[in-house]
């Protein structure tokens, strides 16, 4: 058995206990609420997998999840049926990121120009999408909308059945599925030979393509792997709003979740799904008070967290754990050598 | 009959600096070759222009390995024709195990089943079996320069390029890096760079010494170690 220690491998054990999770979470939980967080989770773990595992930075990962959103939104209101849409919703960020990273690095643009072009991507298309009110902004017969944005539009509904809408608690556990499948996904790359070169490219790129490793293509299909998964959890938002804006392509929801992701832990799977709930379930808690600027406290939890616990939270917790751990098997396996210890000593006598 | 490597009029410029000037260099099949020459002679330079780590076009002249015309390949293509190479700063992945990097680069050649026992193998060659479990990043120097030798290594390249491999090693593992180079050289070649004249002679090979981007003399090591053109370079240097 290959030893691959910085990878951890999944421990089924916690993921049933998350399925069980989830699966209850609507006895004791605004299904609502949930949802939102989980689509956010979502969104947190698709910026997450390619920042922390392969170490490429997108300031502007919104623009992939605004692209699900519009995509998802467009193409049912021209199709009617939502199972192409919604395919579409992940196949239209992979494709536009794989253009845009397929680019940059092949042109062997350095990786912080690649945070700044996706940023500028994502402020180009809030600007354009804010634009679009008038009736030339049509795409087939879905309006953009302007700053008004898409409203109206169908929902997800039964694959083959358009009118049996999935809406309320169905989106519930669609979401659900769709960030415990996700997790899965990721793991499964991080397992496989593409994750560990990603991994060894956030070490050391020049080092990987001294081994022979073509490395602006691994960049480029993790970066299209990631967009799909933003476009998912745009997808998803879009069906629970049941509304899209270019508010998805905001500075806010770009710089937010990058703020998820850094809380939670860098370089985890599940730091930025529970940073985005945390967080995200904090801010929806400050949405409700006017006392003090949401965004005043958020950033102050940042700096708490950056200069207390520079790894995020995820990581700390877990060396605790470990640490813990470590001393009560060592407690554990002391006690035992002191009884056999005991009992060989019985035998002498 | 061509060599395994040869280069015609290589040329690479940084603003106004020629740091490789013209260079015909040639190496033949099994070759030993040491590379020597002042700091900032171009060695570092020449190397990175044969694997294309810096942009090349036919202006900066001709890069040829086993008859391939390499000139404007990308890096990990050129690599992938079966070149080994060890960087003058270790280059290696500090945040993995001794056995992870090592996996990443037996990956490549031996598929995702032969990979370990490749690793396994060379850890036992290199003697690092102990170090597999340690993360990169906490070993010494030395012990970094020889895991890096280790990810060369076991993809069993034909050509390897190991710029200034004994820096930072003890006594014992310059010695033991002396076996390794010999034996590794009965089935490949290989250039070296280094500075320590001690080390040079004691491999024995040819000399190629570079001044100011150019080669300056290239012949048997004892001869080219007591040219007074070498020792004036050397000793002119130094004073500075
Ligand atoms: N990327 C670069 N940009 C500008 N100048 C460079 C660059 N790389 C090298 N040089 C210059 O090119 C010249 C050759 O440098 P190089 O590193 O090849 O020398 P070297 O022979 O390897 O020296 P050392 O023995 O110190 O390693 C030096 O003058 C150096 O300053
Ligand atoms: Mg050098």
């Amino acid at each position: 058995m290959m030893n691959w220690p910085s990878v951890d491998r999944i421990n089924w054990g916690w993921f049933l206990l998350a399925v069980g999770i989830f699966a209850l979470l609507p006895l004791v939980f605004d299904t609502h609420t949930a949802t939102l967080l989980i689509i956010w989770a979502l969104f947190a773990l698709s910026l997450g997998i390619m920042w922390g595992f392969a170490g490429l930075l997108s300031f502007g990962h919104a623009a992939y999840f605004g692209l699900g959103a519009y995509t998802y939104a467009v193409a049912v209101i021209n199709i009617g049926e939502s199972t192409l849409p919604f395919l579409l919703s992940l196949l239209v960020p992979a494709i536009v990121a794989a253009i845009i990273g397929g680019m940059a690095f092949y042109g062997r643009i350095s990786d912080v120009y690649l945070g700044v072009i996706t940023l500028v991507v994502t402020l180009i298309l809030f600007k354009f999408m804010s634009a679009t009110a008038g009736d030339i902004y049509k795409i087939g017969s879905a309006r953009l909308g302007g700053f008004n944005g898409m409203p109206g539009f169908h929902t997800l509904n039964v694959p083959g059945y358009p009118d049996i809408s999935l809406w309320g608690w169905p989106t519930y556990y669609i979401s659900a599925s769709s960030l415990l499948l996700s997790y899965l996904v990721c793991r499964w790359i991080l397992a496989r030979t593409f994750g560990r070169v990603l991994i060894g490219i956030r070490e050391n790129e020049e080092r990987c393509e001294l081994l022979g490793y073509n490395v602006a293509a691994y960049k480029t299909g993790i970066f299209s792997v990631s967009a799909a998964m933003a476009g998912l959890a745009g997808c998803l938002f879009a069906n629970w709003a049941e509304i899209v804006t270019p508010s998805v392509f905001s500075l806010g929801q770009a710089v937010e979740v990058l703020i998820w992701v850094i809380v939670g832990g860098l370089g985890t799977l599940i730091g930025p799904i529970l940073g985005a709930m945390a967080l995200g379930y904090v801010k929806l808690l400050l949405g409700e008070q006017t006392v003090i600027d949401n965004s005043l406290i958020l950033g102050a939890l940042l700096i708490a967290v950056v200069l207390g616990l520079p790894n995020g939270v995820v990581p700390a917790i877990r060396r605790i754990w470990n640490a813990a751990r470590l001393k009560l098997r060592r407690r554990v396996s002391e006690g035992s050598t002191r009884r056999t210890l005991n009992a060989s000593s019985q035998v002498n006598r | 009959m061509s060599g395994v490597l040869e280069t015609h009029d290589l040329t690479m410029r940084f603003g106004g600096v020629v740091a490789v000037n013209n260079v015909n260099f040639s190496l033949q099949e099994s070759e030993l070759r040491c590379l020597i020459g002042p700091n900032g002679a171009g060695k570092s330079t020449f190397f990175k222009c044969l694997l294309g780590q810096y942009r090349m076009n036919h202006e900066n002249g001709r890069v040829l390995i086993r008859g391939n015309d390499v000139t404007g390949w990308n890096t990990f293509e050129i690599v992938r024709l079966g070149i080994g190479v060890k960087t003058q700063v270790p280059s290696v992945m500090n945040g993995l195990t001794v056995q992870e990097n090592l996996w990443l680069s037996s990956r490549r050649i031996h598929g995702w089943h032969g990979a370990s026992g490749a690793v396994a193998e060379v850890a036992r060659e290199l003697q690092i079996e102990d170090l597999l479990r340690r993360t990169v990043g906490e070993l010494s120097h030395g012990q970094r320069q020889v895991v890096e030798i280790g990810i060369v290594l076991v993809q069993r390249p034909w050509l390897l390029l190991l710029d200034e491999p004994a820096a930072g090693m003890t006594g014992d593992e310059v010695e033991r890096l002396i076996g390794i180079i010999r034996r590794i050289n009965q089935t490949a070649s290989i250039i070296i760079v280094d500075h320590d004249m001690e080390f040079v002679r004691m491999l024995g090979s040819t000399v190629t010494v570079f001044h100011q981007g150019s080669i300056l003399v290239e012949g048997p090591a004892e001869q080219v170690l007591n040219d007074p053109a070498v020792r004036e370079v050397y000793i002119g240097n130094r004073a500075e």
